[in-house]
């Protein structure tokens, strides 16, 4: 039931944005068009100024993952989170979600796929992937569109918020499953 | 991010040398510097869209009334912002897109949003507290069903996929309170910006 609703919702979500937008605007004698083009003539300019920022952090997490450290921190890991039912499989996603959200996804998919659908380790990845948002990406193209270089706190709190999800993730699960 | 940056390619090329896998590193610069601009390219067009669609919203008022529905929350968390700025429907706004999944079109709001904190920023090179409240939220990834990992169950013929949603549900909120608890108690603590811009930290 609930998740029939949140379907609809979701198919209907931009549809009625996009109609409430633009059938206000007529209203409004807001000149659609001209406002229209107005606006998206600035997302040239935007998408090009994250161009730098997008690098950097791309690039040093893309080396990082390369070098092989993930892999090398799981197995240092391992033996302190058996401690709390955590799967050898979901440390690398435990490590990397907030560093790319198309690597964690793809370790998911790789133990959804070689474990299987009754595994633990399977529910317990998609929790966590379901409810995780790439940190660093976000911080790249937000902070990066307004040239923001000076991040002050915000990583910080991200990260911080980022580790206690993983910690409620695994908490929630050994309650729900 | 200095520090951060130093030790991400430091650290990178260290254990690249120890696991034999220093090659690997090296070429992982060449992929990573093309996947930016990949990405960034690919965002032109629906970046291009919803600032289109935010201008409409914005000039038929649709964004002032928006942010006044939501002034008893904003106004704490964004102390800084006035409150009929137009930044406050925005924050709005890529919050629900991203509360329901739209990915597409909650990053060019969101964005948006950002521009429009950047002109009450007396820094412009250094985040301001409120830029650091709206990149918690986001960051947090509050979202109502995850649907991407949904479909990969669904794929691996996992019984009874929507059983995630709750649990999902229950984290990606304590995750998303959390944030804010944070980025409002970091506010207190950290060093307030200045208004000269100075040089290099």
């Amino acid at each position: 039931m609930f998740q029939t609703i949140m379907n609809i919702i979701s198919l209907w979500a931009l549809p009625s944005i996009i109609l409430i937008i633009l059938t206000l605007g007529l209203f409004k004698k807001v000149p659609l068009y001209e406002s229209f083009t107005l606006g998206a003539k600035e997302g040239f300019s935007v998408a090009v100024n994250i161009i730098p920022y997008l690098v950097a952090i791309i690039v040093s997490i893309s080396m990082l993952r390369a070098s092989g450290i993930i892999g090398s921190l799981s197995q240092v890991l391992h033996p302190l989170l058996a401690h709390f039912n955590v799967p050898a499989d979901t440390i690398p996603i435990m490590l990397v979600r907030s560093l790319s959200g198309s690597a964690a996804l793809g370790v998911f998919s790789d133990i959804a796929h070689t474990l299987g659908p009754e595994n633990y380790a399977t529910t317990l990845a998609a929790v966590m992937v379901g409810s995780s948002e790439t940190t660093f990406y976000v911080l790249a193209v937000y902070f990066g569109a307004v040239g923001i270089s000076k991040l002050r706190y915000a990583l910080i709190v991200g990260l911080i918020a980022d580790l206690i999800g993983i910690i409620a993730a695994v908490s929630v699960c050994n309650i729900f499953f | 991010m200095n520090y951060i940056f130093y030790f991400l390619i430091v650290i990178s090329i260290i254990f690249g040398a120890i696991n034999g896998k220093l090659s690997d590193v090296v070429n992982s610069i060449l992929t990573g510097a093309e996947l930016s601009v990949k990405v960034a390219f690919s965002l032109i067009g629906i970046m291009a869209f919803w600032l289109g669609m935010m201008k409409i919203a914005e000039e038929s008022g649709l964004i002032k009334i928006i942010a006044k529905i939501i002034k008893p929350v904003t106004k704490r968390l964004f102390k800084e912002i006035p409150q009929d700025s137009p930044a406050i429907g925005d924050i709005a706004m890529s919050f629900t897109a991203n509360a329901f999944g739209l990915a597409n079109a909650a990053t060019p709001i969101g964005i948006k949003a950002m521009e429009e904190l950047q002109k009450h920023n007396i820094d412009k090179t250094s985040a301001s507290n409120a830029m650091c409240m709206l990149l918690a939220m986001s960051t947090a990834g509050f979202q109502l069903i995850p649907a991407t990992v949904i479909a990969v169950l669904i794929s691996v013929g996992y019984k009874n996929p929507t059983i995630i949603i709750a649990p999902t549900l229950l984290v990606t909120t304590i995750t998303f309170v959390s944030a804010i608890v944070l980025a409002k108690i970091f506010e207190h603590f950290w060093k307030p910006q200045c208004k000269t811009h100075g040089g290099e930290e």
